[in-house]
């Protein structure tokens, strides 16, 4: 089943609460998925120069400030959980192999100027307790419930998915051609962590941005490339995009107001945002790729 | 259809304080009230399902998925949208919606009637039975798909692959219609079916759309038995 949730801020207001709202979606959408819970928020940008990661550790009693030391991190460490968010004085291959070289029991949730993934296995409603989320502010974030049905309930089976510098993935669906796409993908030199249907297609995503699509022709290769059902909720530094598969079972409504578009598995994800009532609502069609932007400054 | 006023014999449920299960068993309950309104459904899911009895319920706000399903004699008015599912199922009665429809809208109805004065997303009227939809807006892809019988009005588009594999369903389509799907084809618009437009958009209360401007599809009868001619359409 799965539920996927996505919000981009038109007004401060919203960028102030963007947690707050994101949560109460989640918290809506733990029924379609109470296996796991994971958030990607696109805020707070790294100055010129440095990279930001999102971090993983499996020891509940990581010394992140020690981590910090090994990574030749700013000091200053945001904490989140089971993650941590650090800044390193380094460009993002440089950032991420010096995790992998000296701190090769963490894994990178995500890498790039604004992004940040947070993600969990449990029920939606702790995570939306435990990361704290009442107190993120962003531009636009993107969230996801797991219902596993293609691997094992992991943390890092959750989504989202990092699929490159500043993006990231959320499916609803389950893809037949995996096994095969993930073969090809190594042969392309694309590193995968675990046996997940969407890390594939998060894989795919990647390949193709680096061989130089545009993030619109990237998607609408997965019309062609992809086998299987998918409600795809993809995150760039910018904003947000979605993509149904052209047959379309797995749900997805979209909202808009003057102060928001939300994106999500069922309405009653997008009734506890403000002015919902009053929202033009939507169901996007199949095969057909929807993205917002923020305006470029 | 005109919306109830509030007042003596109206039954008022909300929903942000009234569990969803104990709205619907009241529905169900003997000699229910004639008129219900019901409040803060906030996209809940299957509001109003399973009624068998001549009331009238308004519900003012979106619903979420199966709302008014397998109704039976009760006109069911949602004020805002619906999602998925809705009136599936319907076996007589109307049920009417004021802004959009999720996807299978109406899907496998028998019978009454369903209106949506907003669009209606992909497979309006799939596997209908018999039940009319009167669509103000548009209707997505594969509507109509192996319908049966009943009639799908849509005033403005359809999407893709319109009436697939359909049986004996007439559809009506004002606006334009991106592709046919498997043995649904393009019929005459004859006098007998402009008098049936007519009454099926007077009983949706659709104004100012002419019963002549919509193109009637439906079956070619060309799939009802297997025919290894036509093995690439099924």
């Amino acid at each position: 089943m799965c539920g996927i949730v996505g919000l981009f801020a038109k007004s401060a207001d919203v960028e102030e609460r963007l947690g707050a709202h994101l949560g109460a979606m989640l918290a809506q959408m733990a029924d379609r998925g109470p296996d796991s819970a994971g958030l990607a928020v696109y805020r707070d940008p790294a100055p010129p120069g440095a990279t930001k990661l999102s971090l993983f550790s499996e020891d509940p009693a990581e010394d992140w400030e020690a981590v910090a030391g090994a990574l030749e991190a700013h000091p200053d460490v945001a904490v989140v959980a089971s993650h941590a968010v650090v800044l390193l004085d380094a460009d993002a291959e440089t950032a991420q192999r010096r995790v992998r070289e000296r701190r090769p029991d963490l894994r990178v949730m995500s890498a790039g100027e604004r992004i940040e993934i947070f993600k969990e296995m449990g029920n939606p409603r702790d995570f939306v307790e435990r990361f704290a989320l009442d107190a993120m502010h962003g531009s636009h974030g993107l969230g996801h419930t797991r219902m596993a049905t293609e691997s094992r309930v992991t943390t890092q089976a959750s989504h989202p998915f990092s699929t490159g510098l500043d993006l990231c993935l959320v499916h609803n669906g389950s893809l037949s051609n995996h096994n095969r796409l993930r073969a090809e993908l190594r042969r392309e030199g694309i590193e995968f962590q675990t046996d997940n249907d969407t890390e594939v297609a998060a894989g795919y995503l990647t390949w193709r941005l680096r061989e130089g699509a545009s993030l619109d022709e990237a998607l609408r290769g997965c019309l062609d490339d992809l086998d299987g059902f998918y409600t795809f909720l993809c995150g760039t530094a910018d904003g947000f995009a979605v993509l149904r598969d052209p047959i379309a079972c797995k749900p997805a409504v979209l909202a808009e107001t003057d102060d928001w578009v939300a994106m999500a598995s069922e309405y009653r994800a997008i009734a506890v945002l403000p002015g919902a009532e009053d929202a033009q609502v939507w169901e996007p069609e199949p095969a057909r790729v929807y993205a917002w932007e923020r305006a470029k400054v | 259809m005109p919306v109830a006023e509030p007042g003596l014999g109206v039954e008022t449920v909300d929903l942000a304080t009234t569990p969803l299960r104990e709205l619907n068993a009241r529905l169900h309950a003997p000699d229910l009230a004639p008129r219900w309104r019901i409040v803060n459904p906030h996209g809940a899911h299957a509001v109003a399902v399973g009624i068998d009895a001549e009331v009238e319920v308004d519900v003012d706000g979106h619903v979420g998925y199966y709302c008014a399903g397998m109704n039976k004699r009760a006109t069911v008015r949602v004020h805002g949208n619906a999602g998925v599912g809705l009136a599936e199922n319907i076996m007589s009665g109307a049920v009417c919606v004021d802004g959009y429809a999720g996807q299978s809208c109406a899907a496998t109805g028998r019978g009454g009637l369903v209106v949506v004065h907003g669009d209606a997303s992909a497979r309006c009227g799939i596997s209908m039975k018999g039940v009319d939809i009167v669509v103000r807006g548009s209707v997505g892809h594969m509507s109509a798909f192996m319908a049966q019988k009943g009639r799908l009005v849509v005033c403005g588009d359809a999407g893709e692959a319109l009436g697939d594999s359909i049986y004996e369903a007439r559809l009506y389509v004002r606006g334009e219609v991106t592709s046919l799907g498997a043995d649904c084809v393009e019929k005459e618009l004859r006098d007998e079916h402009v008098a049936e437009l007519r009454d099926l958009l007077a009983a949706a209360g659709v104004a100012g759309v002419q019963p002549g401007e919509f193109r009637r599809y439906g079956s070619a009868r060309r799939l009802y038995t297997f025919d290894v001619d036509h093995a690439g359409e099924y």
